[in-house]
C-alpha cells in the first residue's frame, strides 16, 4: 500500500511519518522545570530524537581534530578553529540552501553559476557610483533569487526533473556571465560592506562570516520546524502527491524552495567575493559537490522528506575540517581527492545505507 | 504484428524525435556552413559529435535503471590520462595499452555498480565521491597535461575511411552493434528496463536486477573509457582536468534528456542518447557559422538546451487528471 514507485530506500520512515523526523531542534526546547522526573524524560526524549547519522558526523569531526591535533597541537587553537569555522560558513550559507532542496526530494545543480552570477553581480553593483556601492549585496542575492525562481518555475510548473532543470539555469547563468564580462567588462572588487561580513571580526573576535552563517542558520531552522512552509518541504519531500491532496500550496512552497536555494548560493558567492575581494568566473565550481555532499553526510536523505539542520551543520564542518587538514599535512592533491572521496564513501557505508528490498 | 505499430511507435518517439531533431539542426548547420559539407567538414563534426554520443551511450546505460553517473566525465579523464601513457610503441603494446584503459573503465564502473549494490548508497552520491577518486587517480597518473599516444592508430581512428566517411562515425556504430544492441535484447538487459521502472516490481517478480545493475554500471564505465580513449586520439596527450570532467557529465546529461531518455528510468534508448549527443552539439556549432560573436556560444546554448527540456513539458498538455502531475 504504502510504497512508493522507486523505492524510498535511505529514508526509513513510513510516509505519513513525516511530523515525527520533521522537529530538529525541537526536542529539547519548551520551557525549562525543575521537576527531576520531567527533566528525566526530557533527558530521555533528546535520545530518541538524536539521530545517528549527526552523532557519527559530529563524532567522526571529533576524530579529524585529534588526528590533526597528534599531527600538529596547533589543530586544536582557537585562532586554528575559528579560522576553519569561518571558512566553513561560505560552504554552511551554500548548503543551507542545497538542503532545502534535497528536502523536498529534488536536487540544485545550478551552484555553481549561481554562486558565481551572486560574486560577480555584487562586484559589478559596486562600479554603479555609491547607489550601488550600498545595493551590492542586495543586488547579488536578488540575481541569485531570480535564477532560483526560474528553476522553480520550471520543477513546480512544467514538471520536468529538477536535476535537469537547474543543469539548463546553470548554462544559461554561465552565458550570462561570459557575456557580463566579455561584453561590459564590468568592475570585479568587492564592495566595502561585503569585506566586512566576510573577513571583519565583532566582538570577542568572532569572525563576521560565522556570524552570518549563524543567522542564516537560525533562519532555515525557524523555517524549517516552525512555519507552514517547512512543514510542506518536509511533507513533499515524503509524498507530494499526498500534500498536494491535503490542500498544500505545493507549487508555490516549491517555487519558494528553489528561489531560496538560488538566494543562499548567490548570497555565499557574495560572500566569498568579499573573503577574497574580487569575483572570478570559476569561483563557484568547487562547491558543489562539497555542499551537496555536507547535507547527505548530515543524514539528510537525498530522496527527501528527512533531515536536520543541526546534521547539515555537522557536515559542513566535517568537510571543511577534512579538507583543511588533508592540505595542511601537505598530502598531494591527487591524494587528497581520493581521500576525500574514499571518506564520503566510507561515512555513508557507516549509516547512510537503503532498506533492503525484503524489509 | 502489424497492429503493434503504434505500441512501437510510442515506444521509440522519444528516439525518432531526437532523430528529427538532429536532421534539421545539421541540415541548418550544412545549408549555412561557409565551405559547405565535404569530407573535412564533416570529419571534424563528427568526431566532435561521437566522442559526446560515445559518453551519453554510458550515461543512458545506468540511466535506464534509474540511477545517474556522475562519475563519467571523470572515468573519461582518467582514461585519457591513462592512454596517453600506455597506448604507445609497437602495435601490439598498443593493444594491450587499449585492453589496458578499456579494463580501467570497467573496473571503475563495477566499483560504481558495487557500492550501488552491495552498499544500498544512492548512484548520485555514490559517483559523486568515486568521480572524486577517479579524478585524484587521474592526477597521480598526470600532474601536468602531456604524454603520447600511437599516432597511426589515432590518425585511423578520427581520419577517414576511402569514400571521405569519417572513421569515427564507424567506431560509433561499431560500438551500437557490439555494445548496445547485445545488452538491449538480452535477458539483463530487460531486467535493467525492468528494474528502471519499478525496482520492487522487478525484485518481486524474480528479475536478476543486481546482476543487472552491475552490467550496467559496468559496461557504462567501459563506454567511459572508450571515450577517453577517443579524446586521447583527437589531443595526441593527456589531461587531468577537473573542468572537462565536469563538463562531460553535465553534457552527458542533457543528451540523454535531449534523446528522449527518461530520467527516472525504464524507457528510452542509447540510439536516442546518440542523436541527442550529435543535435547538442550541433547547435553548439551553429553560432560559428551564423558568424555571430563567440562571446554569445554559451549563453546561446544554455537558452537552447533550457528551451529542449521545456519542449519536454508538453506531455502537460495531455494529463487529464491532476493527480498524476504528481509523482
Amino acid at each position: 500500500m504504502g510504497e512508493t514507485d522507486r523505492p524510498r530506500s535511505a529514508s526509513g520512515v513510513p510516509p505519513g511519518d513525516w511530523k515525527a523526523h520533521a522537529a530538529p531542534w525541537g526536542a529539547a526546547g519548551g520551557p525549562a522545570e525543575p521537576d527531576p522526573r520531567r527533566l528525566l524524560g526530557r533527558a530521555a526524549r533528546v535520545r530518541q530524537h538524536v539521530d545517528p547519522a549527526i552523532a557519527s558526523a559530529f563524532g567522526c569531526i571529533l576524530v579529524l581534530l585529534l588526528l590533526g591535533s597528534l599531527y600538529s597541537s596547533s589543530f586544536l587553537s582557537p585562532e586554528y578553529l575559528l579560522q576553519q569555522l569561518k571558512v566553513a560558513s561560505f560552504l554552511g550559507v551554500i548548503a543551507t540552501g542545497a538542503m532545502i532542496v534535497i528536502l523536498l526530494g529534488q536536487i540544485d545543480l545550478s551552484v555553481p553559476w549561481v554562486v558565481a552570477v551572486g560574486g560577480m553581480m555584487a562586484t559589478a553593483a559596486t562600479g554603479w557610483g555609491p547607489v550601488g556601492v550600498a545595493l551590492a549585496i542586495p543586488v547579488g542575492v536578488g540575481c541569485g533569487v531570480a535564477l532560483g525562481l526560474v528553476s522553480g518555475v520550471g520543477v513546480a510548473f512544467l514538471r520536468i526533473p529538477s536535476m535537469i532543470v537547474t543543469l539548463a539555469v546553470n548554462a544559461v547563468a554561465q552565458g550570462l556571465m561570459v557575456v557580463h564580462t566579455g561584453g561590459f567588462s564590468p568592475q570585479d572588487a568587492s564592495s566595502p560592506a561585503m569585506r566586512f561580513i566576510a573577513t571583519g571580526h565583532s566582538l570577542f573576535g568572532i569572525p563576521n562570516a560565522l556570524l552570518v552563517w549563524a543567522a542564516v542558520g537560525t533562519g532555515a531552522v525557524f523555517l524549517l520546524t516552525r512555519t507552514t512552509f517547512g512543514r510542506v518541504v518536509y511533507a513533499i519531500g515524503n509524498r507530494e502527491r499526498a500534500a498536494y491532496l491535503s490542500g498544500a500550496r505545493t507549487r508555490a512552497v516549491v517555487m519558494a524552495a528553489f528561489a531560496i536555494s538560488g538566494g543562499l548560493s548567490a548570497f555565499g558567492g557574495v560572500l566569498l567575493a568579499g573573503y577574497a575581494s574580487k569575483a572570478a568566473q570559476a569561483m563557484g565550481d568547487p562547491y558543489l559537490l562539497p555542499a551537496i555532499a555536507a547535507v547527505v553526510l548530515g543524514g539528510t536523505s537525498i530522496l527527501g522528506g528527512r533531515g536536520n539542520y543541526l546534521g547539515t551543520v555537522a557536515g559542513v564542518i566535517l568537510i571543511t575540517l577534512l579538507q583543511s587538514i588533508l592540505s595542511v599535512m601537505q598530502i598531494e592533491e591527487f591524494g587528497r581527492h581520493v581521500i576525500y572521496g574514499i571518506v564520503i564513501i566510507g561515512m555513508l557505508l557507516l549509516y547512510g545505507r537503503g532498506r533492503r528490498h525484503m524489509d | 504484428m502489424s497492429g503493434d505499430w503504434p505500441y512501437h511507435l510510442r515506444e521509440h518517439r522519444g528516439t525518432l524525435l531526437a532523430l528529427a531533431g538532429f536532421v534539421v539542426m545539421f541540415t541548418i548547420y550544412v545549408a549555412n556552413h561557409p565551405v559547405g559539407l565535404n569530407a573535412n567538414v564533416a570529419t571534424t563534426a563528427a568526431n566532435k559529435g561521437v566522442l559526446l554520443a560515445i559518453v551519453a551511450m554510458a550515461q543512458t546505460l545506468v540511466v535506464l535503471t534509474a540511477g545517474i553517473d556522475l562519475s563519467v566525465g571523470m572515468v573519461l579523464v582518467l582514461a585519457n590520462c591513462l592512454a596517453s601513457s600506455i597506448v604507445v610503441g609497437t602495435p601490439l603494446m598498443t593493444a594491450l595499452g587499449v585492453v589496458g584503459v578499456l579494463l580501467v573503465g570497467c573496473l571503475c564502473g563495477a566499483i560504481n555498480g558495487l557500492i550501488v549494490i552491495y552498499g544500498r548508497l544512492q548512484p548520485i552520491v555514490t559517483t559523486i565521491a568515486t568521480g572524486a577518486v577517479y579524478y585524484g587517480a587521474a592526477l597521480a597518473l598526470r600532474r601536468v597535461p602531456g604524454g603520447d599516444v600511437n599516432a597511426s592508430l589515432a590518425d585511423a581512428l578520427t581520419g577517414q575511411l576511402p569514400g571521405g566517411v569519417p572513421a569515427s562515425l564507424v567506431l560509433l556504430l561499431a560500438l551500437v552493434l557490439i555494445v548496445w544492441l547485445p545488452f538491449r535484447r538480452s535477458a539483463i538487459g530487460r531486467a535493467a528496463y525492468a528494474l528502471g521502472s519499478s525496482e520492487v516490481a522487478a525484485y518481486m517478480s524474480g528479475v536478476p536486477i543486481r546482476r543487472a545493475k552491475l552490467v550496467a554500471y559496468t559496461l557504462s564505465g567501459l563506454l567511459a573509457s572508450v571515450a577517453g580513449l577517443f579524446v586521447t586520439f583527437i589531443t595526441y596527450s593527456g589531461e587531468a582536468s577537473a573542468a572537462n570532467g565536469s563538463t562531460y557529465t553535465l553534457y552527458s546529461i542533457a543528451a540523454v534528456v535531449l534523446g528522449g531518455v527518461s530520467l527516472f528510468g525504464g524507457s528510452g534508448s542509447a540510439v536516442g542518447a546518440i542523436f541527442g549527443a550529435l543535435m547538442f552539439r550541433t547547435i553548439g556549432d551553429l553560432l560559428f557559422v551564423f558568424n555571430l560573436d563567440p562571446l554569445w556560444q554559451p549563453l546561446f546554448q544554455g537558452v537552447v538546451l533550457a528551451a529542449a527540456v521545456c519542449l519536454g513539458s508538453v506531455r502537460l498538455l495531455q494529463v487529464r487528471n491532476r493527480l498524476d502531475l504528481y509523482g
